[in-house]
């Protein structure tokens, strides 16, 4: 056995760890989060931590009695993801269902596969997926929380409406700038463009992930979806609305961008951001789902491997 | 070869389905339920019995250059039949069951064994290895059955234990059978690790 | 007996000795079956229109068959009388608008189009959601029931089309093309009484 093992070259150096990264990313995450207690109540904040204990716990029990190796939940990458799937999730959805996404994302989506690093999907959108396909009553896209911004009420008892993207595919009209600072009917973390804007400037500014991504996916989807609305502008929605209803900006900041699940090289990436770009909006235009974001992320994460294989850089001299 | 040892070799040993992972698009499609996944269980053990028992008869009689096509005729036969016997005598599985009965032509495992066992060796021998691959798939079925139907529907052979409610639907549907019969096969293989 | 080599003659023979015997074999399952398949189906047609009626007793009379403009199929009556006076019909109607293709439904009307009752004949909706269509607009629950309602008063429609129904949670798809085949019905309905 070999206890050196010698790789090729470029050695990166850095001070990046995996902790330091995933800590980032929490710090980035918390201005949506604020943004959704302010307008959900405590019920965000009650998903939320149901959410991150239920899957760092869950990848403890499952580390600890059935793999039988040294528990990494320290490393915080079973709190993003119950961040994440909490953000996926309405305020107002049973904290039973939440403890059953937090199985699926850590149980089926990572340690099935072996654990952080080696999971070919996005463990919180598996979550989020499984949870919509499986309780379309309860977590469907269609009929979510609107709003209160009230500190003290709880929005169990609140009314429920449409998302926007529902909406405007029923032919409502609906309020941009209110979707761009979150006053709008969503999931927990999705309905803030610039909470979410934020986040994303924290983690380019820290180095945890580039603009690659993002900027690919964003521009992507806002031209396809500009070139859709030019042809028929009555059928189609305007390309403002696109990318800031549902969840666009939280997949395009936050899910795709996320390193295990995406392609390594910068050509890559921008590749992977163009398909989810274009399948998201063919989603959202021809499906019969208001929403196609996770869909659109988790056929790419699919490919990734495959991108990487064509991007790979060539070594010097070849 | 001992007869008992062919017959728990299908069900256990060399389970069609969870050991040699053939025959995977009738286990995916019908175990929506548990009824549903026995009735195609017993369907596919009858036929592959009859056909094997067939087989091993007529060996010598088929030249080896046109096997697969004497083989595909004769299960093909026992397939028709079961299907006007199920359409003629019970039409509440033969709708539930559709289109997978004819499928059962074209399922693997029939001609897999036809060709790996019944045209070798002797029509008793024959007749057990059908029996036990049948029986193998039949458990496998409705095991896989159980479990999605339990989860997904809240039931267990139409029982509902779960009031009014739903059950996890996403077990109902087709990736569902893909998680499901994923564990169920982890499981599997863990257990009979620690054995040996 | 030892294996018959691949001659020409030898394959030609057993092939066409197989598919003799086991045609014949078929021949008679398929005369013995006949009868029973013929009246299974006939059963479950008979227990489709006898569950729907709005009178019990009633004798069936000759089935009409209904075409509407712009509809691809025809709609079939089948006429309840009693005492010889028209009491109302088994309309078997359809509606292709389903999330997974067509629905066929036999709604049963008294002579004034009140719905008295009606069964899903086939549909491919998804387990756990459209497929509640086969009691959903059954169950005295909020505004979802539809016996007792009459077409032509009230709105066979769902509450986000402005009607009068509960959709079915998370299945608006299928709530829709269900009430749309019970207008259909309807406008046959209508159509058999003018025409008669």
């Amino acid at each position: 056995m070999a206890l050196l093992t010698v790789s090729g070259s470029p050695h990166v150096q850095s001070n990046q760890t995996t902790k330091k990264i995933m800590w980032t990313v929490i710090i980035a995450l918390l201005p949506a989060l604020l943004v959704s207690i302010y307008y959900f109540g405590l019920d965000a904040l009650m998903v939320t931590f149901t959410s991150v204990v239920f899957c760092v716990g869950f990848e403890w029990l499952i580390q600890k009695f059935i793999l039988k190796t040294k528990t990494t939940i320290g490393d915080g990458s079973a709190i993003i993801t119950g961040i994440l799937l909490a953000f996926n999730l309405p305020a107002n959805i049973p904290l039973w269902i939440v403890g059953i996404g937090a199985l699926v994302a850590i149980g089926v989506a990572k340690m099935s596969y072996g654990g952080l690093g080696k999971n070919p999907f996005n463990p919180a959108l598996v979550g989020r997926v499984f949870l919509f396909i499986s309780f379309p009553s309860k977590v469907a896209m269609s009929e979510w929380p609107l709003p209160k911004p009230l500190f003290c009420s709880s929005v169990s008892d609140a009314l429920t409406g449409p998302t926007p993207l529902l909406a405007m595919k029923n032919g409502q009209a609906v309020d941009l700038w209110n979707m761009f600072i979150g006053a709008t009917g969503g999931s927990l973390g999705e309905v803030s463009a610039i909470a979410l804007i934020i986040g994303g400037l924290i983690m380019l500014f820290r180095k945890v992930i580039t603009w690659h991504i993002p900027v690919s996916f964003l521009t992507t989807a806002g031209v396809f979806a500009l070139i859709l609305w030019l042809i028929n502008p009555n059928e189609f929605i305007h390309p403002a609305y696109q990318l800031l209803a549902g969840g666009m900006m939280l997949g395009a900041i936050f899910m795709a961008t996320d390193m295990v699940t995406s392609p390594v090289t910068y050509k890559g990436q921008l590749l992977f951001g163009f398909g989810c770009g274009v399948l998201t909006i063919i989603f959202r235009s021809f499906g019969p789902m208001p929403e196609g974001v996770s869909f659109a992320i988790l056929i790419m994460n699919a490919v990734t491997p495959l991108i990487d294989k064509a991007f790979k850089p060539k070594p010097f001299g070849y | 070869m001992n007869k008992l040892k062919i017959l728990f070799n299908g069900i256990l040993k060399e389970n069609p389905t969870f050991v040699l992972l053939i025959g995977m698009c009738p286990t995916l499609a019908t175990t929506t339920s548990a009824i549903n996944a026995l009735g195609m269980g017993l369907s596919t053990a009858f036929v592959l019995t009859c056909s094997n028992i067939a087989i091993a008869a007529l060996k010598n009689f088929i030249p080896d250059n046109v096997r697969i096509p004497a083989f595909v005729i004769i299960i093909a036969s026992f397939v028709t039949l079961v299907q006007l016997v199920m359409e003629a005598y019970v039409p509440v599985l033969y709708a539930s069951l559709g289109i997978y009965i004819p499928l059962i032509v074209v399922n693997c495992i029939i001609l897999a064994r036809a060709e790996a066992f019944a045209n070798k060796n002797s029509v008793m021998d024959s007749m057990f290895d059908g029996l036990g691959m049948g029986l193998g798939f039949t458990l496998a079925l409705t095991i896989l059955g159980s479990v999605r139907e339990m989860l997904g529907s809240g039931s267990f052979f139409n029982m509902k234990f779960i009031g009014d409610n739903d059950g996890i639907l996403i077990f109902v549907l087709a990736p569902g059978a893909f998680i499901t019969l994923g564990y169920i096969i982890a499981l599997i293989n863990r257990l009979s690790r620690k054995k040996s | 007996m030892a294996k018959l080599d691949s001659s020409l003659k030898n394959m030609v023979l057993s092939l066409s000795l197989i598919s003799f015997v086991t045609s014949a074999l078929l021949a008679g399952a398929f005369t013995l079956t006949k009868d029973p398949i013929v009246k299974a189906q006939m059963k479950k047609q008979q227990d489709a229109i006898q569950e729907v009626l709005p009178v019990k007793d009633a004798t069936i009379g000759e089935k009409v068959e209904i075409k509407l403009d712009g509809m691809p199929d025809v709609f079939i009556i089948y006429p309840a009388l009693k005492d010889g006076q028209l009491a109302g019909a088994a309309i078997q109607t359809y509606s292709y608008e389903g999330y997974g293709g067509k629905i066929e439904v036999m709604v049963g009307m008294d002579k004034d189009g009140v719905v008295s009752n009606y069964t899903i004949l086939s549909a491919s909706e998804t387990p756990g959601l459209g497929s509640k269509t086969s009691f959903w607009f059954k169950t005295p629950k909020g505004n979802q029931d539809i016996r007792g309602k009459n077409p032509a008063k009230d709105n066979f429609n769902v509450k986000k089309d402005g009607g009068d129904f509960d959709a079915i949670t998370a299945s608006t798809i299928s709530s829709r093309a269900f009430l749309s085949s019970i207008r259909s019905a309807f406008d046959a309905f209508k159509k058999y009484n003018e025409q008669k």
